[in-house]
């Protein structure tokens, strides 16, 4: 009974004297292999050329500052909540007079700490912010730890930039090659 | 004193040390380099870049390696016999190394009015020594996959001894058939009476193919490494090496193939004859004055002996990276049922031919005679019932 037509007969008729050499195989196979050494390598060499990643990439967590430069995050905790990977855990803290241009809501985050060890880029803890407070950046990557000291990172590598502001943009192709130079 | 000044630059030991030591020098480069190039040519087959991190494309990966070689662990196990353990690598290294030692890399150079060959020694039976070295060199496999007491590095060795002394017959054979045609031993001569084009692989294709296949199976190449299987013998005799040792074992093999490359390019595609030769040694001399003439066409030479060795070792790898290993029933089979009889066939067609007086015309009659012949017997061979595919 034939299910499919995609089975391939084998021809099991006995090898003829010219096949039984071995010598034809040997030559179309030595055919194949030559013109697999002239063919271009499809290799990207990674710390010199970096891959096209897309707009939607999940990268290097960020904590959001809103237009005035203060903190959206209010560490509810939601994150470290939604993170299957248990790699977020933070201390919150009450707002106090004088701070208002610091932190946008009454708490917030005195210590946010990611172990970049455990995290698996899922960007959960994106989905779960009712804040719009941490994002998983497009244009950069993690770099690659050497020490286990640089393994959790806190507020200082993960707060924005009010110089560098970042905005997930770049959705044509070229505009995010350009992001990876 | 000043008389043996006068002796050693009159006679010719210093040229003979100086090409003694350049000679073993390139053989080790060579060697070093064609580990590069095995990744190289492994990594390229198989759509990669190879390595290219260790300097300008890799090409400092072979000091790398040699540094890892050199920090990893000596070990020996205690139940090894500690002195042959240690003979074994030696042995396989001393033995290649030993192998070029007759091969003509080029004509000769006039210093002095002496004419010095470019040959480490030139002796009359220049085939008989690379094949009594080479055939030395499976003891230092043999010694030391025994001496590991290890019963996967003897599996290794006995298999890696069997098969060269299978595979030896039948090359030892297709080079008699050359040895008929130049009547000499000596490669030199057999070299250069190969001048002006006249390359042996014409008169003995047959005698060629043969010599490839046990040249490939004598230094354990794919498809014939079956005493180093990782798949069956967790890498047959070299099992229980590590360091050094390990690297010489490895080694080893890489200068191997270049010796075999080196006899194979002088049995069978004239050594360091090119065609033109003749036209490009007057041009030089001509333009040059005699000695100085002379001198530059041997590296010219020279070079064409190189391109010639390297493309062989280019043609181990490219084989090595396209043909599975062969099972060690069909290793055998191929050495006793195929090459053999085949080389004892192309004895008679070679000596039939020379008797006949057309060398060239006869051995092609000769040969397309035999493959007639055999696939007459071929078709009219009794069929086995239930024949199983291929047995």
């Amino acid at each position: 009974m034939q299910l499919t037509n995609r089975a391939k007969k084998t021809d099991k008729s006995e090898l003829s004297l010219f096949e039984r050499s071995y010598l034809p195989s040997l030559a179309t196979g030595l055919g194949i292999t030559i013109k697999h050494f002239f063919q271009k390598k499809p290799t990207i060499e990674y710390p010199e050329q970096k891959r096209y990643l897309g707009p939607v990439f999940r990268g290097h967590h960020i904590l959001k500052r809103d237009e005035e430069g203060r903190e959206r995050c209010t560490a509810c905790g939601l994150c470290a909540v939604a993170c299957p990977a248990e790699a977020i855990s933070m201390v919150a803290q009450e707002r106090v007079k004088g701070e208002e241009h610091l932190y946008r809501e009454e708490k917030y985050a005195a210590v946010y700490e990611i172990n970049m060890l455990r995290c698996i880029f899922c960007g959960l803890c994106e989905e779960a912010c009712p804040k719009q407070a941490v994002y998983l950046r497009h244009d950069k990557f993690v770099p690659v730890f050497t020490d286990r000291s640089d393994v959790i990172y806190g507020k200082d590598q993960l707060v924005e930039d009010m110089n560098h502001r970042y905005q997930r943009d770049a959705w044509t192709k070229e505009d995010a090659m350009k992001l990876w130079k | 004193m000043s008389s043996f000044v006068q002796w050693l630059t009159e006679s010719m030991f210093l040229w003979k040390a100086l090409i003694i030591i350049v000679i073993f020098a390139i053989t080790l480069g060579i060697a070093a380099y064609s580990t590069w190039a095995e990744r190289k040519v492994a990594a390229y087959i198989q759509d990669r870049r190879g390595p290219n991190r260790a300097g300008w494309g890799g090409l400092l990966q072979p000091l790398a390696d040699a540094g890892k070689m050199f920090f990893k662990e000596d070990f020996i196990p205690a139940q090894a016999d500690k002195w042959l353990f240690i003979l074994g690598p030696c042995l396989s290294m001393f033995t290649a190394l030993m192998s070029s030692a007759v091969v003509p890399f080029g004509n000769s150079f006039i210093i002095g009015g002496k004419e010095v060959f470019v040959q480490a020694i030139e002796i009359n039976i220049g085939i008989l020594y690379v094949f009594g070295v080479v055939s030395l060199g499976v003891y230092g496999v043999m010694i030391g996959g025994w001496a590991s007491n290890n019963k996967f590095s003897l599996l290794g060795a006995i298999r890696a001894a069997s098969q060269n002394i299978s595979y030896e017959l039948a090359m030892g054979m297709s080079i008699i058939a050359i040895l008929m045609m130049s009547g000499t031993l000596s490669i030199r001569e057999i070299v250069s009476q190969q001048h002006g084009g006249n390359w042996n692989i014409f008169y003995q294709p047959l005698g060629f193919l043969i010599f490839t296949v046990c040249a490939f199976a004598e230094c354990n190449r794919t498809p014939f490494d079956l005493p180093e299987c990782e798949t069956e013998l967790v890498g047959g005799y070299h099992t229980e090496y590590s360091s050094m040792k390990l690297g010489f074992y490895l080694f080893a093999e890489y200068i191997n193939m270049f010796a075999s490359s080196a006899v194979t390019a002088c049995l069978f595609f004239g050594g360091y004859n090119y065609p033109g030769m003749d036209f490009v040694e007057a041009q030089l001399i001509s333009a040059l004055g005699a000695n100085v003439g002379h001198n530059v066409a041997t590296l010219v030479g020279i070079g064409s002996m190189f391109t010639k060795i390297l493309f062989g070792i280019f043609f181990f790898m490219w084989v090595r990276w396209t043909v599975p290993r062969f099972r060690y029933d069909q290793l055998m089979n191929l050495g006793w049922k195929g090459l053999i009889p085949l080389a004892v066939a192309n004895l008679v067609i070679t000596a039939g031919a020379i008797l006949s007086g057309y060398k060239l015309v006869g051995i092609w009659v000769g040969l397309a005679l035999m493959v007639v012949l055999i696939s007459v017997g071929w078709s009219i061979r009794p069929k086995k019932k239930n024949a199983i595919l291929g047995a």
